[in-house]
Parts: structure tokens; C-alpha cells; sequence
């Protein structure tokens, strides 16, 4: 509660903070000290000091996993502000902007990991969805920044649309949006109700660039400003996958096994084959990225598909794994000149710190132990191993899929440290704040990995 | 603590080698880190059997059940002494050798280090798995950044073949513990399974890590990644895959693939055992024909490597020990044959035996010390290679299954194809009369006498007075052998 209303307020503040502000590094500063107090006021409500009291009529509850979940994200959206948010002037003139919408997207984060009532889902999609339309297509001048905001926001009106149909399909057939009300069943589901949870099903897996619904995520996260995709490509689609996780357990946890469990199962597959095998033909670093971005949503699927604390938990660790790493690598790319493989020849030369750094995002998005990916990716397989008697396909294709994208992930390290630069200067000149945050996350992401307690810790007690 | 030490000296030696900019400063730090090493690995062979020193365990990832569990057993005993020993011995031997970037590369050498320490050392299959992929990584660095022209792709191939196996071994992993009643990676809880699992879990399990052990060994035909890496790899790096690294596969086989899954193993022996013999034949083959020294060492060695897979399926205590006893000297001895051909590389800038000849007469140190070391890899008497081989062939030929005849043919025909194929080599290089590209070679220093030194008093120590080697591990390999036979592992009883 604490972090929602703050961060709605944060965004108003934002917004005007653009008229009287005039000096772009006060923007930034107050930013940052924004998120900082957003995740202040999220650790005092863990520990139970709520700031904030009203009557929600059920439709919201703060349970422990959404608010590791909100740490995690305003924790990280630290570390992003710090990494990127100066890279984010070269987008355009609206500097204060970009920051008002950000909050609002971290509201709307809120939302939507929190929900009770299938409303508060629609609008903290919606309230997470609509600023970031405007995000991707902030560069104003470029065509394929606007290109990819007329995609995006055409597919996400349309799955907003189909969404909403399943709920009021929900409606129709239980006479309630409270979860609570919805989760009973009482002998053989209706049809009215099916077809309503499978509306819901495929309109969260295009939010969540779940194939076969992903056509829309590399041309947008290609086309959005670098700064913008890798918040897009990794805190948002993390709490579209709890919100996920959340409707499909409180609402239709007692039809797993029987209507919806194989589906999912379906999805993983075709996911992981299309984002590994097409990731593997990229020329360009981003888009290779965005396609990884699709190929790691088929491993936080496999969560979903088990649906039992391994996995819940799992999915934490998931997306703070991701999304360090893959914030890191996306805000070095914001920096360089030439997004092809080609521009990260010789970088280990000029720039070692920084070639370490996105060595260890690298190694841990790629799953190899001692980093906080490869633990993610375990306790994922460990979820749907334990999960059925019959899961053994599943998680030998995604381990199968999981050595694929060490192909296309380790031609980033080849270049860096394996290959000469043809020419100099790959890369613009990096302050040593930007160093050491950088040199932080790849130290949080290996402190993850051998003790993943730091974070578990705060689940439990 | 000794188990301890083992695996932090050359972690915090080798973090600490990056920071160190000078080349002669970390050349010598390494070779003291490596000294330490060894000196810590003797010490432990010194303790006797039940010594808490050689234990260790501290809770480590509770959440998963996993245990940072290590131990000193008399296997691990000589596969770390194998592998403190050896970079030794490759640290002096590659002393004159000068390397672009120098403190990373020892750095990354130590961690290599560290990180087939712990694969030695670990009971616990999470923490097996952990040092597993982090000796990988190092490794692959120094191949890809130091080495031949096309060693970026050779390397990439090996880490591909390697990284899918292992991923498969974790899926074998996670599912053993997800069956052990206390939820534990402990190895003596995964011993316990074998009792309760089914037939035909066992047999689809046998896969996940027979794959991962068989790419790493390399077992034929998972052996294609190995020839072309070890001949782009620089001459270290090569070393450390050919000389201990490969010894991490044999090592898994005999700890957590037979005791733990014996019905799989028994059942899918019939496969497994062809495989092993058919690779020794092809790769002796090959070895035979080829041109290049490298290319004919890394044949030799898959025919090697696999003698010893077929020994373990034996399952006597005689084969086992073989393989144990097999495991230390073909580190030694390949790593003196490694040690010889990059001399000879270095000097003369050629690998190709045709171009190559009357060696002897120009350097006549070198071709002594490499003529001993041959034939101990073909298992002459008196060499340490014959205690090794004999002991093995005579378990194969107790194996019991009505084929038992065949096994020992093709596993002896092995042996018999490598002394020919290495002394056809000997004869070529050292002998006939003398090349141009070797009219202005010199013989050997100091400190190159030393490693070889070393190695060939090994070789005839334990050729000729092997009872010390053998007293060390019958126990051990007594114990073993009878994990796998808790229920009978009778190869025969399935039949073709």
C-alpha cells in the first residue's frame, strides 16, 4: 500500500518537477531518490509499518511474495536509474517526463502483482502498459521508434480487448471478480468459464511475449530507445509473469492438472524453440537480446506449468537474475556505437571492468553456476520436475534449449575478449560511477547465486 | 581442512595473479602457489585413513538441500596429488615461455585448478556439479585466448559438447535428490537410491550422466571435440585437459554413476562396453595414420581413456584398481609426452612427423627422457604404464559375461596398436637421419631435465616397486566395487 501510493505521487511529482526544474541533473537526482524512498517505504511495510490505511474492499492484498516482488523491482530500478538515467537525455527533450511515466509504470507494477479482484488486474496492466506505449516511442524523430509504438500499442489494445472479454466471461459465470469467489469449483468447470480463463491465458501470454503471441517483442524492444527496452524486456514482463503466476493460483489452481497445465507446458516449448533458435541468427546485439528476452519468458513459464513453491520462488530469483543482467548488458549498449557483434571486438582491452561485468551478466543469463542465473534456471527445472510424474520432455528440451543460447550468448564474450578492434573506441567514455555500479550488480548476481538466502530470507521470516 | 586448503589456495592464489602486473612476479607466484598446493596434497597423503583433517563439512544452501561436503578418499588422494603434481611440473616446463596478457592467464590456470580440486574432492552432487562447470570456464578462456588460429571455434565446440552434457547430468541430478527420502545431494544418500530405484528409471538416468562423463573422458563418439581442441590449445592448456581434466569423467563414472545407478549401468553395458572398445580401436587407428605428433597424442589418449572406462565396467577389485592406479600414470605420462612435443614445437616451429627426423643426434637428453615416457604409455615392464595396464586387462578378462574373451581381445589389441603406432613415431622423429628444419636444434635446459626428471623416476618407481600405489587404494576400490554389486552386477544376466 505504502509503495502505491507513493509511487503514483512520485509520478505527479515527476511531471511538474519538468516545469520548475531546470537543471536536468536535479531531475535526475530527485529520481533516484524517489525510488529510493519507494523501496524505503515497501521494506517498512514488509516489516510491517503501513503508512497508508484505507478500506480496498478485498480487491488488493500485500502478501509477502508481492512485496519481496515490489523490492526486487524498485531495488533493481535503482541500480537502472543510476546506470542509464543519463543516457536517457540523448532520447529527447522530455527529460522529466520519462520519469513521471516510469513511476507510473512501477504504480501499475503494483497493481498488478497485488490484485485480488480481477479489476485491479485490468488496470494495473493497463496502467503498466499505457505509459510505456508512449516510452517506445519517445524518440520522436526516429521511424523505428514510432514504428514499434504504433505495433505495440495496436497489439496491446488488442490483447487489452481480449483480456477483457475473458473477464467478462469470468463474470458471467461465477458473478464475481474477487478471486476468492472465483477459485471454487464445484464438479466439471462450464464452458463459459474455460473459455474465459483461456482468454485470460492468451492475453497474459501476449503481455508477457509468450510464443506464439511474441511477434510484437523484438520488433518493439529493436525499435524503443535502448534505454527504455531493457526495463520494458525485464522489470514489466517480470510482474506480468507474478501477476500471471498469481491469477492462475488463486483463481484456477483447482483446474491445473486438468484444462490448462498441458497448455502451458505447450507454450514453454514453442517459446524456448522459436526465442533460442531465432536468437541464433541475430546480427545485432539488441535484437539478439530481444530474442533472448523471449527465450527466457519460456523458462519463467515453466513456473507457471508447475505451480508449487520451487517455482514461485524460482520466478523471484528469475526475474531479479534477468533483469540484472540483462539491465547491464542493455545499458552498455546504450553507450556503444555499432549494436552488431562486430562493435564488441577488443572491448576487454580498452574497457576491462566493464567486459568483466557483462561477462558475468553474460555466464548468468546463460545459466552457468556460481551466478545467480544458474540458480534460477535450477530451482525452475527442479519446479517441473517435481510437479508431475510425466515431466521429463519438458525439462530436457528446456535444458537442450538452455545449451542453444549458450551459442548465441558466448559470441559476446568471443568478441570481447577473443577478437581484435578494428577500429578504436568501440565505446564512449564511461564515468567510474557507472564502473562500479556496473562491477555492483555483477557482484550481487554471483552473492545470489552462492547464497541465495540474501533474498529468500526476507520471503520466509 | 587439507580438503579445504586444497581447493583455496589456487582460488585465492589465482584471483590474486590478476592483479599482479609484472610477468616474471606472477610466473613465480604461481609456481609458489602450485608448490603450496602440492605441498598440501602431500600432507594429506601422510594422514591416515579416518583423519578429520581430510574432511569437511559446513552448511551451504540449505534451501536446496545442498551441503558444502568435501572429502579425501584414496581416490581423490591421488587424483589430487595428480593434479598439484602436474602444474608443477607444467609451470616449470613452460617456464621460457612468454604469454601475452601473463597474469591472466596463470590466474585463470590456478582457478582452473581450484576448480578440479573440488570436482576431486566433493560429496555433495550440487557442489560436484558447481566445481564441474567452474573448471570449465577457466579453461575455456585460456584456450580461446591463447592457441592456434582457429582455436576460438575448436574451444567453442569442446564448451558446447561439455555444457549440454552437464545440463543433462543437472536434469539427472535434480531428479535423484527429488527421490532420496531426506531431500539431500549428500553422496551417501544417492548410494542409498540404488536399492530403491526402479529398473527403468535407472536406465533412462544412466544417459543424463553417462553423456556428461562420456563427452568429458571423451568416449567414442563424443570424442569429436577433443583432437582439434588439444591441437589449436596452447601447449598449458592442453596439458591441464589432456593430463588431469580428462580424469574428471573417469572419476564420475567410478563415484557417481555406478554406485549410484548400477541396475542402469549393468543393463546398458552391452552398449556402453562396445562403445568404449570400438573408440580404442578407431582412435589407435587414427593415431596410427596421422601426420601431426598432436594429433597422434590426443588419438592415443582416447584409446587410453578408454581401456580404462571398459576396466570400471569390469567391476573386480583388481580392474579398479587399475584404473585408479591407470588414472596418475597416464597424467604423468602424457604430460611428459605434452612436455617433449611442445619442445620440439617450440624449437623447430613444426608438429608434422614426416618433416621431423635424427632428433637423437641433435639432442640426445630429450630423446632419452622421451623414449622412457613412450614406453611407459605403451606399458613396457618396468614401467609404471605395465602395472596400470596389466591390472586392468586382467580385470576385463574376469568380467563376467560369456564375451569376456572378446573384451580382452579388443582391449589388447588396443595396446598392442599403440606400441606400434608410438614407436613408429619414436623411430621417425628421434631416429633416421637428420631434417632440415632440425640442423640447428638444441637439447634441453635445466629446468625442462628437472620435469622430465621427475616424471621418469615416477615411472620407474612405481614400475618397478608398485606395492605402495597398490597397498594405498585396494581398500578403497574394495569398497567401491562392492557398492556396485549390493545387487549382483552381473553383466551376463541380461544377454544380448
Amino acid at each position: 500500500m505504502n509503495a502505491l501510493i507513493l509511487s503514483a505521487i512520485l509520478g505527479v511529482v515527476m511531471m511538474f518537477s519538468g516545469l520548475w526544474l531546470k537543471q536536468k541533473s536535479i531531475v535526475r537526482s530527485l529520481a533516484i531518490a524517489g525510488v529510493l524512498l519507494l523501496l524505503l517505504v515497501n521494506v517498512l511495510e514488509t516489516s510491517g509499518i503501513v503508512l497508508f490505511k484505507f478500506d480496498w474492499n478485498g480487491m488488493l492484498h500485500f502478501d509477502r511474495f508481492s512485496l519481496l516482488f515490489n523490492s526486487i523491482v524498485f531495488a533493481i530500478t535503482l541500480l537502472y536509474f543510476i546506470l542509464s538515467s543519463k543516457d536517457m537525455e540523448k532520447v529527447g527533450i522530455n527529460y522529466a517526463e520519462y520519469f513521471a511515466l516510469i513511476f507510473f509504470i512501477l504504480c501499475g507494477i503494483v497493481l498488478a502483482v497485488s490484485f485480488k479482484s480481477l479489476l485491479i488486474l485490468f488496470l494495473g496492466i493497463e496502467i503498466m502498459s499505457i505509459p510505456m506505449y508512449i516510452l517506445t516511442g519517445a524518440e520522436k524523430r526516429n521511424l523505428k521508434s514510432n514504428e514499434a509504438s504504433l505495433k505495440y500499442f495496436l497489439q496491446g489494445a488488442f490483447s487489452t480487448g481480449i483480456m477483457l472479454m475473458g473477464i467478462a466471461f469470468i463474470y458471467g459465470d461465477k458473478g464475481s471478480f474477487q478471486l476468492d469467489a472465483i477459485a471454487p469449483l464445484n464438479g466439471i468447470p462450464s464452458a463459459l468459464l474455460v473459455s474465459g480463463m483461456l482468454l485470460m491465458l492468451f492475453a497474459m501470454s501476449f503481455k508477457s511475449s509468450v510464443a506464439p503471441f511474441h511477434f510484437w517483442a523484438p520488433d518493439v524492444y529493436d525499435g524503443a530507445p535502448t534505454v527504455f527496452a531493457s526495463f520494458m524486456a525485464t522489470l514489466v514482463k517480470g510482474a506480468v509473469f507474478v501477476a500471471f503466476i498469481r491469477l492462475f493460483d488463486n483463481a484456477f489452481g483447482e483446474m491445473q492438472k486438468s484444462s490448462w497445465q498441458l497448455i502451458i507446458g505447450l507454450l514453454t516449448v514453442v517459446t524456448l524453440i522459436i526465442g533460442n533458435i531465432t536468437a541464433v541468427f541475430q546480427q545485432s546485439v539488441k535484437r539478439m537480446l530481444a530474442y533472448s528476452s523471449i527465450a527466457q519468458a519460456g523458462f519463467m513459464l515453466l513456473s507457471i506449468y508447475a505451480m508449487n513453491t520451487d517455482g514461485k520462488l524460482g520466478l523471484l530469483l528469475y526475474v531479479a537474475a534477468y533483469s540484472l543482467a540483462t539491465i547491464g548488458i542493455f545499458a552498455v549498449l546504450a553507450k556503444m556505437k555499432d549494436y552488431t557483434f562486430e562493435g564488441f571486438n577488443g572491448l576487454a582491452e580498452q574497457q576491462p571492468v566493464v567486459a568483466f561485468s557483462i561477462t558475468i551478466f553474460i555466464l548468468s543469463l546463460a545459466g552457468v553456476p556460481l551466478t545467480a542465473g544458474f540458480l534460477s534456471k535450477f530451482l525452475m527445472l527442479k519446479a517441473a520436475l517435481l510437479s508431475g510424474s510425466n515431466t521429463m520432455w519438458l525439462v530436457i528440451i528446456a535444458v537442450l534449449m538452455a545449451a542453444v543460447s549458450v551459442y548465441y550468448y558466448f559470441r559476446v564474450i568471443q568478441a570481447m575478449y577473443f577478437k581484435k578492434a578494428e577500429s578504436a573506441a568501440a565505446i564512449v567514455s564511461v564515468s567510474p560511477v557507472f564502473k562500479w555500479t556496473l562491477l555492483l550488480m555483477a557482484a550481487l548476481l554471483i552473492a545470489l547465486g552462492l547464497f541465495p538466502n540474501l533474498l529468500f530470507g526476507f520471503y520466509y521470516f | 581442512m587439507i580438503a579445504v586448503l586444497l581447493i583455496v589456495i589456487p582460488l585465492v592464489t589465482g584471483i590474486a595473479a590478476f592483479f599482479i602486473q609484472n610477468e616474471k612476479t606472477v610466473r613465480a607466484w604461481s609456481l609458489f602457489a602450485s608448490l603450496a598446493v602440492l605441498a598440501a596434497s602431500l600432507f594429506g597423503l601422510f594422514l591416515s585413513g579416518n583423519n578429520q583433517w581430510l574432511e569437511y563439512n559446513h552448511e551451504w544452501l540449505q534451501v536446496m538441500g545442498s551441503s558444502f561436503a568435501l572429502k579425501l578418499d584414496a581416490m581423490g588422494q591421488i587424483l589430487c596429488l595428480l593434479n598439484a603434481l602436474a602444474y608443477v611440473l607444467i609451470f616449470i616446463a613452460t617456464w621460457n615461455r612468454s604469454y601475452e596478457k601473463a597474469n591472466r592467464f596463470f590466474g585463470l590456470m590456478l582457478l582452473t585448478q581450484a576448480g578440479m580440486m573440488g570436482v576431486f574432492l566433493a560429496m555433495d552432487a550440487m557442489l560436484f556439479y558447481f566445481f564441474w562447470e567452474l573448471a570449465l570456464i577457466p579453461i575455456y578462456f585460456i584456450c580461446s585466448r591463447w592457441g592456434g588460429e582457429r582455436r576460438i571455434a575448436a574451444t567453442f565446440k569442446f564448451f558446447i559438447y561439455t555444457f549440454v552434457g552437464s545440463l543433462l547430468m543437472l536434469i539427472g541430478i535434480i531428479y535423484l535428490q527429488s527421490k532420496t527420502p531426506d531431500h539431500s545431494f549428500s553422496i551417501s544418500s544417492f548410494y542409498h537410491l540404488n536399492q530403491t530405484l526402479s529398473g527403468k528409471e535407472q536406465s533412462f538416468l544412466f544417459w543424463l550422466f553417462f553423456i556428461a562423463f562420456a563427452v568429458k573422458m571423451p568416449i567414442f563418439p563424443f570424442h569429436t571435440w577433443q583432437p582439434e581442441t588439444y591441437q589449436q590449445s596452447t601447449p598449458a592448456g592442453t596439458m591441464v585437459l589432456s593430463a588431469i581434466m580428462v580424469k574428471m569423467g573417469v572419476l564420475g563414472v567410478i563415484r557417481w554413476l555406478m554406485p549410484v545407478l548400477s541396475i542402469g549401468a549393468e543393463t546398458w553395458s552391452y552398449t556402453v562396453i562396445p562403445l568404449a572398445l570400438i573408440g580404442i580401436i578407431y582412435a589407435s587407428l587414427i593415431a596410427y595414420r596421422s601426420d601431426d605428433i598432436k594429433k597422434l597424442i590426443a588419438y592415443s589418449s582416447i584409446a587410453h581413456i578408454g581401456l580404462m572406462f571398459v576396466a570400471v565396467f569390469a567391476v573386480n577389485q583388481i580392474a579398479m584398481q587399475g584404473v585408479i592406479i591407470q588414472m596418475f600414470n597416464h597424467g604423468i605420462n602424457v604430460l611428459g609426452l605434452w612436455i617433449v612435443v611442445e619442445l620440439i614445437e617450440r624449437k623447430t616451429g613444426i608438429s608434422k612427423i614426416s618433416e621431423l627426423g635424427g632428433l637423437a643426434q641433435k639432442a640426445p637428453s630429450m630423446t632419452i627422457f622421451f623414449v622412457i615416457i613412450a614406453l611407459a604409455s605403451v606399458a613396457l615392464p618396468l614401467t609404471n604404464g605395465f602395472v596400470g595396464e596389466f591390472l586392468m586387462l586382467t580385470g576385463i578378462m574376469r568380467i563376467h559375461s560369456q564375451y569376456y574373451l572378446w573384451f580382452t581381445a579388443f582391449a589388447g589389441a588396443g595396446i598392442i596398436l599403440g606400441a606400434i603406432y608410438t614407436l613408429r613415431m619414436i623411430t621417425k622423429i628421434f631416429y633416421g637421419e637428420v631434417k632440415e628444419a632440425v640442423t640447428n636444434i638444441t637439447d634441453i635446459r635445466w629446468n625442462e631435465k628437472l620435469v622430465l626428471g621427475v616424471i621418469v623416476v615416477l615411472i620407474f618407481w612405481w614400475g618397478i616397486y608398485p606395492q605402495s600405489i597398490l597397498n594405498f587404494t585396494s581398500e578403497f576400490s574394495k569398497e567401491i566395487v562392492d557398492k556396485i554389486n549390493i545387487l549382483q552386477f552381473l553383466p551376463s544376466k541380461t544377454g544380448l
